[in-house]
């Protein structure tokens, strides 16, 4: 008669239960993140022997490694940066420039395929077109114009900040979409009513409305871009001296075979990783507060 | 002249017409509620005097000037729609104040004139708050406050109450009206609500799919309504078919009963059938009185509602609501009971058209 009964003959699952749910998540977790990690922790304070060492950190600061460090930094920021920028001003055109209806969709499903555009394809598309014997590269010098001889070299900074951005602009579209989206047209109404133009609107209301979600997007930018080797290997060999390829050559190189100071170069590149996720948490639960 | 006039307002989006020669003088000071279901172009309307959208045929007129095609930044219109619509990055107060900002008006100007909203709106102490921190009442009340401080020529409100639980919308609308009252300012009101429609409107539009039904203060559309759209949409109504039987003295056949009406029926022929309409209220268990109409019913159910006693009667094919006072000592017919239900002349509606 009354739901009471009905209630307490609702099967309870005991506890176990619901964490035998949840398992799978912890499983995963355990195998691809936390054994993982622990392993290059471990290792990292080894030294070839097995024994606990400081050492591998104290070499972390030899030129060569600080230098690679420092340019993985530089490139990382500059694709992050160009990339939140091109990506977020394509964006703002595409959903809210007034464009016709087809363009929307078309972006994204673009920008999906793009954003995952990177390793050896994209550093094959690269050399094939802007390589020395690339096909852009000859068909500008029978033109007269000799990019090479301009300074220009894919294997560089620039050419390195430029591949990334290929994939950097769609990964933003994709990232900041949402919240544009979720810009309000009552919002956009509201200020025109009481007498705000188009620039007073972007100025006072939506930008500031989606910086936060932007610079987000930037800082996820920035560890995709800082934690890309195939792209940069593939393009670059192992002449180019940015960390993850220093990493990759400390632990699978021929010659400067050293897992242990490998390990060391990962366990850096996962705390500037992990700070840069941790930013991009704090400023997510800033933005939602805005909602 | 009037303060507002639309004339022949049309609009279309692609082919559909959802708005049809849309023609209405509003008042300097007056509050005007646009009342009808959903999608009969209620907002389109309230958007096109905003000037978001743009009529496809017909001419706006504020304060006698042309405004039809002036941008709405320009229109000095005070808006509040449904829901969340404060600003999000900014405090109550920088809200309150945006329109004085705009316009470039000085600091001290727009703090002055923020707390003074602030005081109208009876929320002194939210100045810092953001809007998350509101609740939603708090939220209509902000954006009331925003939408009325650069002193705007009109105030348009969309359903500002419909996404409030009852209480505060009961409390709301009455504040609402209140402020309106105080300040004299032109007010276009959009529900779907009757209700609200009938207690807080100096006059109602009745709208049914773009057009309008009929104008009229509360009292008259409830009253007298013209259309049997409008006697079935505001309030609850009875309504059958009569004959009519002799038009100069308003009377008319129900099957073998013969019942009269205040006043000659204008424009009809004997033998002609009409739509005819009568309030549950109107309708009484008390005998009837010199003059007045009954109909013999059977009861099929009678439900307590505290203050009234509702019932449900059939009158040979049609079933009629009568609510009926709930008198100390009043003997509840039963169902299935044969009774006299009586009702006065003024009570009976003749509705045009069928
Ligand atoms: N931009 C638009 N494009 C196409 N059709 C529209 C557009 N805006 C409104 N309509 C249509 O016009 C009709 C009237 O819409 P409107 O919003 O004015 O109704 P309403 O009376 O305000 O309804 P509600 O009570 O649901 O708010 C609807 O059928 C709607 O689908
Ligand atoms: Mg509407």
């Amino acid at each position: 008669m009354t739901s009471a009964p009905a209630a307490s003959r609702r099967i309870r699952l005991p506890d176990w239960a619901a964490w035998l749910g949840v398992a799978p998540f912890f499983v995963f977790a355990a195998m691809f993140l936390i054994a993982p990690t622990a392993w290059l922790l471990v290792g990292a304070f080894q030294d070839g022997d097995g024994a606990f060492t400081l050492a591998n950190f104290v070499r972390l600061g030899q030129p060569s490694i600080r230098l690679s460090y420092a340019l993985s930094l530089e490139i990382s920021a500059a694709s992050a940066a160009l990339g939140a920028l091109f990506g977020l001003a394509l964006a703002l055109a595409a959903l809210r420039g007034g464009l016709p209806e087809w363009v929307r969709p078309t972006l994204m499903t673009f920008s999906g395929v793009a954003s995952n555009f990177a390793g050896v394809p994209l550093a094959f598309a690269f050399m094939a077109t802007l390589g020395r014997l690339g096909l852009v590269t000859v068909l500008l010098r029978t033109l007269g114009v000799d990019l090479y001889a301009h300074g220009f070299n894919v294997l560089t900074f620039w050419g390195l900040t430029i591949t990334y951005l290929y994939f950097q602009i769609p990964l933003m579209v994709l990232v900041v979409t949402p919240a544009i989206d979720g810009l309000r047209r009552e919002w956009k109404e509201a200020a025109e009513t009481l007498g705000a133009s188009a620039f007073q609107y972007w100025r006072m209301i939506a930008l500031p409305v989606l910086w936060p979600s932007a610079l987000g997007a930037a800082l996820l930018l920035f560890a995709n871009a800082f934690g890309a080797i195939a792209t940069a290997y593939a393009l670059t060999g192992s002449s180019f001296n940015i960390a993850p390829i220093l990493l990759y050559a400390q632990i699978r190189g021929d010659v400067l075979h050293d897992p242990n100071l490998g390990y060391a170069v990962a366990v850096g590149m996962l705390a500037i990783t992990g700070l840069t996720n941790l930013a991009y948490l704090a400023l997510r639960s800033r933005t939602e507060r805005l909602r | 002249m009037s303060f507002v006039t639309l004339a022949r307002i049309q609009k279309s989006f692609g082919h559909a017409a959802v708005v049809k020669d849309f023609t209405l003088a509003v008042e300097r000071g007056e509050f005007v509620t646009f009342l009808g279901p959903s999608g009969c172009g209620k907002t389109t309307i309230l958007r096109m005097i905003a000037g978001f959208e743009q009529p496809s045929a017909g001419v706006i007129r504020i304060g006698g000037r042309d405004v039809t095609h002036l941008r709405a930044n320009r229109r000095a219109i005070g808006m509040v729609f449904q829901a969340y619509a404060l600003f999000p990055n900014m405090t109550v107060a920088r809200n309150i104040g945006f329109g004085l900002k705009v316009a470039g008006k000085p600091a001290a100007e727009i703090e002055a004139r923020v707390a003074e909203m602030l005081a109208l709106i009876k929320l002194p102490d939210l100045a810092g708050r953001y809007p998350h921190q509101l609740s939603g009442g708090q939220q209509q009340r902000v954006s009331l406050a925003r939408a009325l401080a650069p002193n705007p020529q009109i105030l348009l409100l969309d359903e500002p109450l419909s996404a409030l639980d009852a209480r505060i919308r009961v409390a709301l609308r009455e504040d609402i009206r209140a402020l309106q009252r105080k300040l004299g300012i032109t007010t276009i009101f959009v529900t779907h609500d009757q209700e609200e429609a009938l207690s807080i409107s100096d006059r109602i539009v009745v709208m049914h799919a773009g057009a309008i039904e009929q104008v009229g203060t509360p009292a008259e559309v409830y009253n007298r309504p013209k259309t049997r759209f409008v006697a079935s949409f505001v309030g609850t109504l009875n309504t059958f078919a009569g004959v009519v039987a002799d038009p100069a003295a308003g009377a008319l056949r129900l099957g073998e009963t013969t019942i009269f009406t205040r006043a000659p029926i204008e424009g009809a022929r004997a033998g002609e059938t009409r739509m005819l309409a009568l309030r549950p209220e109107a309708l009484s268990l008390e005998g009837a009185a010199d003059g007045a109409n009954a109909l013999r019913v059977v009861i099929e159910d009678a439900s307590f509602l505290g203050a009234v006693v509702r019932l449900k009667a059939r009158f040979g094919d049609t079933i009629l609501l009568a609510d009926v006072f709930n008198a100390v000592g009043l003997a509840l017919p039963q169902p299935g009971e044969t009774v006299e239900l009586s009702f006065r002349r003024e009570d009976v509606i003749v509705l045009e058209g069928d």
